[in-house]
Parts: structure tokens; sequence; C-alpha cells
């Protein structure tokens, strides 16, 4: 493990944005080794940048500033020393199993008869004999991605990426292909050095990886990493397993949290770190989740009892990470839950709001959200303050965009106004583009 | 907050500001000044559709003074729109009764099949003299005929595109209009024709672009010995050659440039943003289509006064029709065997009877030496085809596969490629003619770049489209194994622009045949340059007017359309949809 396989040196990345009026700082600063014969996760939410930061080491596309070296050579162009597998397969539909497996190969110039020797050998490993001259479409998700897993191998690259391999996939074929992994690697006959994991999901790092780096957002950099102390395979009834994934939720539950690399089993109730930024009211992106989610959720707390992990609550819901925590911060920015040390709690508010009938949770939410949310405040003081209590919706979403790309600001202004539907302070006429006060509704005739 | 502390937007273009700044008063404005100059346009350049013409008074000659071209290009696009009235009212009367009658489907589709392969152009002698007897003493027959050949070269694609909408309805929207209970009529309006709008708008603008290049050929025609001109920027075309006059040439080209463009922006956009409303999958896509005039009608109260004024007379028409439709209770009916068995007989024996009568005609006419001609005529044509699509292929494949791995660069130029495709090739032919005199270029073989004109930009297009629709994890995938040169092309870029490739070549070909009628004669002056091919063969026989050889004629073009269609096109587009689909 002492010696490095890829390094990545203080590496920015940001994107023109779409209309060209300046700059997305998808990756700021990040330094990166992935050492030989280990397996690294890279841990974040969506946005976080850690498939951009995959692949700029992939070098599949261009970095802004910093260094990026492969086994000691500095990158310019595709990365020889990798091979990926995508999260959405990326199998070509007019190839057969074989035929895609055989493609890398072909690539790399060797001849036919090694080539169909090979690729029998990978297709053997990942369990796929039988299927050689299956076309993609005939092969359900969890064979193409052993497909996928196959092409990768066959080239033994230096580097073994994953690119959420596992996330396309329902539950139980994902935890089948995800243990079978674990064994080939665990063998040591892996035909890879190292592996390097793209993942959102928790348990899945914390159970494959040796060192899991947790990403930030906004912009996306590390902001630490924690080591699995454990002895491989990594055994998910091992206590120590549950206080890393516990101190993992409570890391990413809490963006101003710093990161402990041994991962203390007791995990500190004050958040220590800087004070959060202060940004413009409509800078603070709403998470697009819908109301009935949020009642969904707070209903589940209540009937868990008070401080309940986050890790349990998700596992309760049988919702991917990603979404659990876009739903949890919806609760916390309308006043509803706090979350202390990964473990949540409900406001008074979050109960009335959970408990209530129908009319009367309408009216708790609505204080909330006039309290909480700036941008559906504002749309609804516009509103009032317009002598025919209605306005287009075009200028809302300019008022957005000076804060968001397009399409952000346009999944903003969709979630305020569910939000301002649900709680009736405004309607919205999707077929016109216009919002509509509720007290005086004016019809469109 | 109101309006007007909004900072400004630098970003947000200039009619969008000024409809929120001035709420209502601007957009009404301009959409009143709209409406009333459209109606002013059409009241002026309609009236003179029905003059008085007759065998002894002639029509007016087309003057080529080019201030007349606005009122020749207003004629011309009324022609247009007349056109696509029709073929709305066609597509939906047609598509629907093949979609909802078995016995009708088994005729109304083959029919409209080979109707999609026939030369639309060999047809216009035939319906010229039509519909002129049709409306005797007025020029309604002769803008009756140019109209029709428009419609022929828009609607079977309509009708076709339609027809398949309502076959691959969502299964549980049709079982709920059928569980509520829905009339017909109910059914038409809420359920077949909103589901069907997205794909009839695409098509019907696509027609519509290659439309231009029939009302060029049919506005001025000699047919029977007999030479007509309508007003029109086809006829002002076809004088401008007479004349030899490049200048007023120019300036038609000009003026169908600013048309094409304007009818995008005024019409089809607006029209396109509008039908995004009825996707089916109901997620609201954040590339929608925009356009500035529909933006501009939805800012403007006048059209939402008129909608509400319109209502009540609206409902009581459609409360009229529900019940004119209304459902019949009782189990649906089935058809028996023996009427499925006897409609079969009856169909094939109306179609040999029908193919043996035209064999008669033209064998106790012109005899069997004159078939093989018009057959050896035919592989000239088709061989010409091919050099074509061959070329235009190799040409534009590796610059549509650029483009289309660019997407801003797709973006900008896509419509151009459209525009290109709809820009009328016969407005340039005259150039083409003139360079091959002064060159002297053979026009045996000046002939295929004459149809390459047109039909090029398909495959442009179309290459941009599928290089565009590969997916990026495809190409990633790519880079990362390290595919380059011709690997990539044979195993990612070639299968992967497969599909849309043979898209645009059944389009290329199709309007290639068409083209050869046109661009196998071309006359600069009094300079005619004819090439030896069936085009020739059909144009030669319809200015004489020998009946034999026109339906010789096109009878052997749709016998080869409709023959390679179904040998080679209809099988690489089977293989396409079974290995190369995405």
């Amino acid at each position: 493990m002492s010696e490095s396989l890829i390094e990545v040196h203080a590496c920015c990345k940001s994107f023109p944005t779409a209309e060209g009026k300046g700059s997305f700082q998808a990756l700021q600063d990040v330094s990166v080794t992935v050492g030989r014969g280990e397996v690294v996760a890279l841990l974040g939410r969506s946005g976080s940048g850690k498939s951009t930061l995959l692949r700029i080491m992939a070098g599949l596309i261009p970095y802004t500033s910093g260094r990026v070296t492969s086994d000691g050579t500095p990158l310019t162009g595709p990365n020889a020393d990798v091979a990926m597998v995508f999260q959405s397969f990326a199998l070509l539909p007019w190839l057969t199993v074989i035929e895609n497996v055989e493609i890398g190969l072909e690539a790399r110039a060797v001849g036919r008869f090694a080539r169909t020797r090979r690729a029998l050998k990978a297709i053997d490993m990942v369990g796929l004999d039988g299927f050689e001259s299956a076309y993609p479409r005939e092969l359900s998700g969890g064979m193409k991605q052993r497909v996928g897993f196959a092409r990768a191998m066959v080239v033994e690259p230096k580097v073994l990426f994953l690119d959420e391999p596992f996330s396309a996939l329902d539950v139980l074929t994902a935890e089948n292909l995800r243990g079978e992994i674990d064994e080939l690697w665990n063998a040591g006959t892996f035909p890879a050095q190292s592996i390097l994991l793209v993942t959102h999901n928790i348990e899945e790092a914390v159970f494959l990886a040796d060192r899991v780096l947790v990403l930030g957002s906004n912009p996306g950099r590390i902001r630490g990493e924690v080591r699995v102390d454990l002895k491989r395979p990594h055994d998910r009834n091992d206590p120590r397993f549950k206080e890393l994934t516990d101190y993992l939720y409570a890391v990413m539950t809490n963006p101003a949290r710093e990161i402990a690399p041994e991962a203390p089993a007791t995990v500190p109730a004050t958040p220590v770190g800087p004070p959060a930024v202060p940004r413009p009211a409509l800078a603070r992106p709403l998470p697009p989740v819908r109301v009935g989610t949020i009642s969904g959720l707070l209903e589940l707390i209540e009937d868990m009892g008070p401080n309940e992990d986050a890790a349990q609550i998700a596992a309760r819901l049988a919702v991917s990470v990603d979404d659990f925590l876009a739903i949890l911060d919806a609760a916390v920015l309308l006043g509803f839950a706090t979350v202390d040390a990964g473990k949540v709690a409900l406001s008074s508010a979050g109960l009335a709001f959970a408990t209530a009938p129908i009319q009367e949770s309408k009216n708790v939410f609505r204080t909330q959200v006039l309290a909480n949310v700036p941008i559906v405040a504002t749309i609804a003081r516009t509103l009032a303050e317009k002598e025919n209590k209605s306005m287009r919706a075009d200028f809302f979403l300019d008022l957005l965009e000076e804060h968001y790309s397009d399409s952000e600001a346009r999944e903003q202004f969709e979630t305020a106004v569910e939000w301002g539907r649900f709680s009736e302070l405004f309607e919205y006429d999707a077929s016109e583009e216009r919002v509509w006060l509720s007290e005086a509704p004016v019809s469109p005739a | 907050m109101t309006e007007e502390h909004v900072p400004p937007l630098p970003h947000s273009d200039p009619v969008r500001v000024a409809v929120r700044r001035r709420s209502f008063g601007l957009a009404d404005v301009a959409v009143f000044l709209m409406t009333l100059a459209l109606l002013a346009a059409i009241a002026r350049v309609g009236a003179g559709t029905v003059v008085a013409f007759g065998p002894t008074h002639q029509l007016a000659a087309i003057s080529l003074d080019a201030h007349n071209l606005p009122y020749y290009a207003g004629r011309s696009v009324l022609r247009m729109f007349v056109a696509l009235l029709a073929s709305f009212a066609f597509t939906f009367a047609y598509g629907y009764a093949a979609a909802r009658s078995r016995p009708a489907e088994r005729v109304l589709i083959p029919l409209l099949d080979i109707l999609q392969s026939v030369p639309v152009l060999g047809f216009l002698s035939i319906t010229v003299t039509g519909f002129i007897a049709l409306f005797p003493g007025s020029l309604l027959g002769l803008e009756c005929a140019s109209i029709f050949a428009i419609f022929t070269s828009q609607a079977w694609n309509m009708a076709f595109s339609f027809y398949q909408s309502l076959r691959t309805l969502p299964a549980d929207l049709e079982e709920a209009s059928t569980a509520y209970r829905l009339s017909p009529w109910q059914r038409f309006r809420q359920l077949e024709v909103p589901a069907g709008m997205i794909p009839l708008v695409w098509n019907a603008m696509m027609s519509f672009g290659g439309g231009w290049f029939f009302l060029a050929a049919s506005e001025a025609i000699s047919v029977l010995n007999q030479s007509y001109a309508l007003p029109g920027v086809g006829s002002y075309v076809a004088a401008a050659v007479a004349k030899q006059d490049l200048g007023a040439l120019g300036w038609a080209v000009l003026t169908m440039a600013i048309v094409i463009v304007a009818i995008d922006q005024l019409f089809w956009r607006p029209l396109v943003a509008w039908s995004d409303r009825f996707r089916l999958d109901q997620t609201t896509g954040a590339d929608a289509p925009h356009s500035w005039v529909y933006d501009l009608l939805r800012a403007s109260r006048l059209p939402r006064r008129l909608r509400a004024a319109l209502r009540p007379p609206a409902d009581r028409v459609d409360r009229a029709l529900e019940r004119l439709t209304a459902v019949r209770t009782g189990a649906p009916r089935g058809r028996s065997a023996s009427f499925e068995t006897g409609f079969t007989v009856v169909l094939v024996v109306v179609v040999a009877a029908l193919i043996a009568l035209a064999v008669r005609f033209v064998l106790a006419t012109v005899g069997f030496g004159e078939v093989w001609h018009a057959l050896h005529l035919g592989l000239l044509t088709l061989v010409r085809v091919l050099v074509l699509l061959v070329f235009a292929s190799l040409v534009w494949t590796p610059i549509g596969v650029a483009i289309g791995f660019h997407p801003r660069l797709a973006q900008v130029l896509q419509p151009v490629a459209l525009f290109l495709a709809s820009f009328p090739a016969n407005f340039i032919f005259p150039f083409a003619t003139l360079a091959f005199i002064r060159l002297h270029v053979p026009i045996n073989a000046g002939s295929v770049l004459l149809m390459a004109l047109g039909a090029q930009w398909y495959i442009l297009f179309n290459t941009i489209a599928g290089a565009a629709s590969i997916p990026t994890d495809l190409r990633e995938m790519a880079d990362d194994i390290g595919l380059r040169g011709w690997n990539r092309w044979r195993r990612l870029v070639l299968p992967g622009i497969f599909s849309a490739w043979v898209t645009g070549g059944i389009t290329a070909s199709g309007g290639a045949w068409n083209a050869s009628i046109v661009s196998e004669v071309v006359s600069w002056g009094t300079t005619t340059l004819t090439a030896s091919g069936l085009g020739a063969y059909i144009a030669d026989a319809t200015g004489k007017g020998d009946w034999p050889r026109i339906t010789l004629g096109v009878g052997t073009m749709s016998l080869y359309v409709v023959g390679v269609n179904r040998l080679v096109w209809r099988r690489l587009y089977a293989l396409a949809q079974r290995k190369y689909r995405l």
C-alpha cells in the first residue's frame, strides 16, 4: 500500500454554464491517492462531483488545474491503466456478450485467438458461461452488469473503476453481485491491483472499501477520510461495522462536521466545524421533495420514537441514501425535525404536522413554509401585491436563475410550487405557466 | 415586490422583458397588429384566385419585376396552407378509418404504402386536366391542381403517422375511456387526437418543407401541349429561366429563404411549442421547445378573450357531436370468418382486375418493346439514385457525426440542415444548369447532382440526429477502453447511427425518384438538356399528353420505388429495429 498508482494533486474542475455567462465549480482543490492493493470508495451525495473526479482520473474529461498522474506518468487523454464499469452498463446493443467483452482487447490489438481465450475466461469468472452469444437486450440488469465487469476485467487493468455499478440493479441482485465481486477480490486472484469505487451507498462503501473518502458539495471537495479497520471480508454483523456506518451517516447528515479517520464509536453531540456561510435567501436550495414524502418520514419518526438513528430510519424507509438525505434535509429546512449526531428528533411543529388531520396539517405547513422558505414566501407576497393576483412563471424563474442553472431553477420552482399548492398559498396553471394567488382565484377566461 | 422593482436581467430576451414590464399592453398590441396584417394579406392575395380564365383569355403573364415578388410569394404561401389544411382533414379521416376498422385497414394501409411510393409529379398531367374540367372557366381549377400536387406530397406521411399513433395508444388510457363510456367523438377529441399530436405536427412540418418542391414544380407546367402558369414564386422562377434573367432568380431565391424562415418562426415553432403539452410521458423536460411567438400569444389577453367568447358555441357543437356519436350498448360485434374470407376474395379480384386493365392498356397502345425501354430507362435512374445515396453518405456522414457529437454545434446547425432540406432545390436548378452548359458537364452525370441538391440534406439531418442520440456512456466507454480510428467507427459510430441513416436514406431516395422527373430535363432559355432516364421519359410524355406512355412511365417508376423499398429499405429498416436499436 506504500506505492501509489493514481495520484491527484490539488485538482480543480469548472464547467461553463449553459448560457455561457460564467462557470460552475465542480471540484475544488482535490487531492486523492489510490495505492496498490487497496479498495478506495468515493462517497458523496449527488452533486458532490464524485463522478467528475472518477472521470478525471480515467482521463475521460480534462481538468482545469492541478496534477493527475497514473503509475508515475502525467495523464493526457484516456488512462490506459484503468478500466471502468458503468452505472448504466454501457454495453453496445449490436454486439453479443463475447463481442462486448472482447472489444477492449480488440482496441489493444490482441490477436483473435488470445482474445477469445481471455474473453471466455473472464465470462467464466463472472458466471456468464452459456450466454456468450446472447445480445445485451436478452439479459437481465444483473447479467448485463456482469458483462460490464467481464469487459473491464479482461483487459487486466491496474485499477478497476466502479462508477456506482450496483445502483441500477434491484436490491437482491445488487447484493448478490457485490458479494461475488468481494469474494473475487478477497481470493487474491482479482485481475486488477486496486479498485476505486464511486457510490452514494454508505453500507456498500463500508462493505467493499478499505478507505472511504467523503466528498462534500458546492463546490465538490474531499471532506475527509474514514479507514475501515475491519478484517476482510467485512462482516456486517461486527459491531464495528455498524459503528462505521453510523459514523458515516452522522457526517453525511451534517455537512459542517469534521471527519476523524479513526471513526470514533461515540459521536460528539455538538457538531464542530466552521459556521455556515450566510447566503442570499433564494440561494439556499430546496430539496426537490414532495410534501407527502416529508409527511411520511415524519410519521415514521413518530412511530419509531424519539432520537432514532438516521441509519435506522433510512433502512426502514428502503430508499436510497441520496433520496433519504434529501427528505431529511427538507424536514429540517421546514423546521419539522432536528438532526444531531446522526440522531433525528421531531420538533413540536413536526409532531403537529405528522399527527393533525389534513386541513390542520396544511395550516401548520403553511406557517412553517412562510417562515422558513424564502422563495415560497416571495411568490406569495408578490402575488398579493399584484392587482390581478397572478404572475407569469418566467418572472420567478428569472429570479431563481440568478443563483441556479436553468434546469436547477426549474426544479427549485417546481418544488416551491408543490409546497405552495399544498399550503393553499397559490395555484399554478402549467399550460399557461402562470401562478395565481389562492384567496381570490381569477379564472383564466 | 412589484414588477417595477425587478432588477434588469441581462440574459433575458427583449420580448420577454417587454412582456413583463408592461404586463399586457405591448403583447396585446403586437398580437392585434399581427392578426390584422394576416387578415389583410389573406384578403389581398386570396382575391386573385377566382379570376376567370379560359382558352379564350390568356393568363396575365408573370412579371419579372421584383416588386411583384411579395404578392407572388403570398399566393404560393396561400396554396401551401390550403394544401396543409386539406392534408390535416384527410389525415384525420383516413387515419381514423384505417385504425378503427379492420376491413378498411386492409385496403387503406397498403394503398397508403403505394401512394407514398408513387412519383407525385408524374400525376400532374392527370390531375391538371381533371381539375380544369371540374372548374370550367375559372383559375380555380389550376389552383386546385397545384394545391393537389402539394397535398399529395404531404398527406400520405401525415395520415400514416396519425394511424400509427392510434394503433399505439397506451392501453390504460384506452381502457379508461371505454370504462368511462366516452362517446367516439369524446374519445377522438380527448384521447386520440391529443395522443397523436406531437408526431403529427413534426410530420406535418417536415412534409410542409418537402411541399415547397412540389409547389415550385406545379405552378408552371406544360401539360398536353399547353403551358400554364399560376401567379406564384414557382412560376416566377420558370419565367426567369425562360428569359435567362439571373438577377430575377436571385430575388426569387432570397424571397423563398425569407418565406421559409418566416413560416418556421411564425407558424411551426409556436405549433411545436404548443403541441409539447400533449406529451404522453408526463415529464416536463427542461428542453421543452420554445417559441417567442407562442410566448407572445400567451402573454397577450386577446387570445384568452377570444377563446372565452368562442367557448359557448364550441360547447354546443361539442354536445351535438357527442349525441350523434353516442356509445352503442351491447357487446362489441365481431365479424364472422366468412365475411373476412369474402372480403379478401373481393380485394384480390379488384386488384387483379386493375393490374390487368393497366397492362392491357399499355400493351395495346405501345407494345412490349416500349415496356422494355421504360424498364431500361428505370434502371438508369435507379443507378443515379444509388450513386447519389453513396456519395451523399460518404460526404455527409462524417460531417453529420462530427456535428452530432457536439451538442452545442448540433443545436445551431440542425435547424440549418432542416432549412436546407425544406428549401426547394428546383430554385437552384437554373444556376446548376447554367454551370453545366458553361462547363460542358454531361447532363447524364449532372442530373445526379441536381437530384442530390434536394435529397442529400435528409442524410445530413438524420446523421446529426443519429450521432446525437448515441448515449454519452457508450462514447465514454469507447474512450475508456481506447477504441480509436476505424475500430471506433466500425464498433460504435456506424452501428449507432444506422437506424437514423436508414430513415434518412428512405426519405432521400424517395425525394430523388421524384426529383428525377424535373432534374433529368432542365433548360436555360432555349437550351434544354435531356438525360436518358425514366424521369425524362415521364416529363416528355407529360408534356406531349401521351397517355399510354404517361401510364407506363409512372407505373414503371412506382414499380421500381416499391420494389427497392420492399427488397432493400424494408429489410434494412427491420435490421435496424432488430439489431441496431439503441
